[in-house]
């Protein structure tokens, strides 16, 4: 599949060269963006394509009270300049108030944007997730954006593949952010270096697209450059109807062309994982990277069971940060916060589940705080047409607007230092939800239940319906 | 960009794996709108205490590797965001060389795009040169990029890969974006053929309702 999408990409290879490959689709926000807009400005180049990128506010974009004035000055500035930059040049934006408005790897398949055997990229890492629909999409740096915006193209060396395939039924109370983690968990997070993920087999084939999407997003978790997935009845059945998606004959001719990007039978990959779904168990993570992670019903690590040193020692320091002792129970692990959001599980379908398991209870007392934060302003329309929200205030949540929020804290939503955090979001990093912050990875139904209970639990021991 | 060839520097050991961009430069500072001026900035949080204080503890702030201008890391170096202030930040501190024994994609990709100089050695001599930095106050490695060379000055004499296309890049400075408009018919030819579109069917910044289950 990536070979398909990269020769079908081609505009110029010469031997010893990276090749130079067309860009279907950019999109910019407002953190990586605004250097690269002056470069061009410095050098009087033009924007080749605007109508092929689409910018949106995702990253600073407060979630509560946005008629008021910013006050972030740093952030006000980085707005006027994406929509100083995007007039400018006539590239269309969502701005923060824009009714489509929400975190640019949320609103892109939404509105059908995204559609299969495209290339994306995107400044921003987790641009992998677009890959769920069979695209080659991946996270460029500024110097990167600032050429795509002059060409439309990007020189690119090949990289190399690696099939994982995900066999079997995945159990009840199991959701793709558990299959994902448990990879990560799996190959390290430096696994993937250098290669592109192509995910198959059963138990991704039954994924919804927002699951596919959960699993795409963290390949960068796993050191991949980008994962994919080939795109099926699924795939088509979502993008039917969505503003950028054509019609009637149109799109049956979409999907034809569509139904060819899939990786043939006998397709060589440069290497393989195979994970049996019903050995999955639902994952948290209890150190500072996504792959330092482990089953519920585990313990925190012991730093001197891990082989090598430098594992030893990051192991170590994960703890003093985390302010864990080995040995713990994750169960037993009482929290402060809980925030439901970011580009991993946002959507729809997880603010449903995540619904369900809260719906009639109320969140611990124990707790300063539990944030829900849809993806988008669409799945926050589509929520309150169906009474989630309300589930969510009457259980003691805080209803947001969308954005990307504390999933980075570049916003007000900050997670405060030393306060510990159950996040439905991808990057456990040392302050990535605010310096001093203790953030562990997990699914949106076990942040949902850690909410109630005030510490993590094993989802599947609740009496809830998990799949709807 | 300014060109890399060779460069010889005091060397400031990272002792740690899976550095992360984050790390390298939070991102309370990814809000500023210029390209300059990241070095104060590189480290941030485990370079000071409240208040802007130097942390005793952080190695960057340790005396004997202050002026340091080669870096030694760990195993998957840069990991995680893909911001480029995080190079910006790595080459205004100071650094125009980086060693580790392997990277992640996207900061690889970004040292290129800024004259940093990436160097991909296997663990055992990355050990080596951990060993010899903390044994000898002052030690400095130089950089040969056209003979792919890391030398001391006690006799080590390491060679590096780097990608031939690549390495003219740094050697020459060049604008990959000047490169690139040099294929100007090409791209042309290609749209031609390929005709990308991204056509709206149906107006936007309209609520559209999600299929209920
Ligand atoms: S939600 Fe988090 S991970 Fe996703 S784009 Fe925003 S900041 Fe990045």
């Amino acid at each position: 599949m990536y070979e398909k999408i990269w020769e079908a990409h081609l505009v110029h290879e010469a031997p010893g060269q990276p090749a130079l490959i067309y860009i279907d689709r950019h999109f910019i926000h407002e953190g990586t963006s605004p250097q690269a807009f002056a470069g061009l400005k410095a050098e009087s180049r033009k924007v080749r394509r605007p109508e092929l990128t689409f910018a949106v506010m995702d990253h600073s974009v407060p979630t509560k009270g946005r008629e008021l004035p910013i006050l972030d000055k740093d952030a006000a500035l980085q707005f006027e300049a994406l929509a100083r930059n995007c007039r400018e040049t006539g590239v269309r934006l969502f701005d923060m108030h824009s009714l489509n408005q929400g975190i640019v790897h949320i609103i892109g398949p939404e509105l059908g944007i995204t559609q299969p055997g495209h290339t994306i990229v995107c400044g921003d890492s987790h641009t992998s997730t677009h890959g769920a629909f069979g695209t080659l999409a991946f996270g460029i740096g500024t110097s990167e954006v600032e050429h795509v915006l002059a060409t439309q193209c990007l020189s690119q060396f090949r990289s190399k593949t690696m099939q994982i395939v995900v066999d079997g039924k995945r159990p009840r109370g199991v959701t793709a952010k558990d299959i994902i983690l448990a990879i990560i968990g799996k190959i390290g997070i430096g696994g993937g270096i250098g290669h592109i993920f192509e995910y198959t087999g059963e138990a991704i084939r039954a994924l919804s697209m927002e699951g596919r999407m959960t699993i795409c997003n963290m390949s960068i978790e796993g050191g991949a450059r980008a994962g994919m997935i080939a795109p099926d009845e699924t795939t088509f059945a979502y993008l039917e109807g969505r503003p950028f998606v054509p019609r009637g004959q149109g799109f049956q001719a979409a999907v034809e062309r569509w139904k060819t990007i899939a990786s043939d039978p006998d397709a060589k990959f440069d290497a393989r994982l195979e994970v049996k779904a019903a050995d999955i168990a639902p994952q948290v993570t209890w150190g500072t990277n996504p792959g330092m992670v482990t089953s519920v019903t585990g313990r925190v690590p012991d730093p001197g069971s891990f082989s090598d040193s430098d594992q030893q020692k990051a192991a170590a320091r994960a703890l003093e940060y985390m302010g864990l002792k080995a040995g713990t129970r994750l169960v037993d692990i009482p929290l402060d916060r809980v925030f439901i959001g970011s580009c991993t599980n946002s959507r729809l379908e997880d603010l449903r589940a995540a619904a369900r398991v809260v719906a009639g209870k109320k969140v611990a007392r124990t707790l300063k705080g539990a944030l829900v934060v849809p993806g988008s302003r669409v799945v926050k329309a589509q929520a309150e047409k169906e009474g989630l929200d309300k589930v969510f205030r009457e259980a003691g949540f805080d209803w947001r607007d969308a954005g990307c929020s504390m999933c980075i804290g570049m916003n007000p939503d900050v997670l405060p230092s030393g306060e510990r955090c159950a996040s439905t979001s991808n990057r456990n990093f040392e302050g990535r939800q605010g310096k001093g912050g203790r953030t562990h990875l997990v699914s949106p139904i076990m942040a949902a239940a850690a909410a109630i209970a005030g510490h993590f639990v094993d989802i599947r021991e609740w009496d809830v319906d998990l799949e709807a | 960009m300014q060109p890399f060839s060779t460069h010889a520097g005091l060397v400031a050991p990272l002792d740690r794996v899976n550095v992360d961009t984050d790390q390298m430069i939070p991102k309370q500072f990814c809000k500023l709108l210029t390209r300059e001026g990241y070095g104060r900035l590189l480290f941030f949080d485990w370079r000071y205490l409240d208040g802007e204080k130097p942390n005793p503890e952080f190695v960057l702030n340790w005396p004997r590797y202050q002026g340091a201008s080669v870096l030694l890391g760990r195993a998957n170096f840069g990991c995680g965001s893909s911001r480029e202030h995080a190079p910006w930040g790595v080459l205004d501190y100071g650094f125009r060389v980086v060693i580790a024994p392997s990277f992640a994609d996207i900061f690889y990709n970004n040292c290129f795009k800024n004259g940093i100089l990436p160097v991909t050695l296997p663990d055992a001599q990355v050990e080596e040169l951990f060993r010899r930095t903390e044994q000898h106050i002052g030690y400095r490695l130089a950089a040969d990029l056209p003979n792919q060379t890391i030398t001391d000055d006690f006799a080590l004499k390491l060679t590096f890969e780097i990608d031939p296309f690549r390495k003219q890049i740094l050697l020459k400075g060049l604008d990959d974006i000047g490169m690139t408009l040099e294929h100007k018919a090409e791209i042309a030819a290609f749209e031609k053929r390929y005709q990308p579109t991204a056509t709206m069917y149906d107006p936007v910044d309209v609520i559209i309702s999600e299929p209920s289950k």
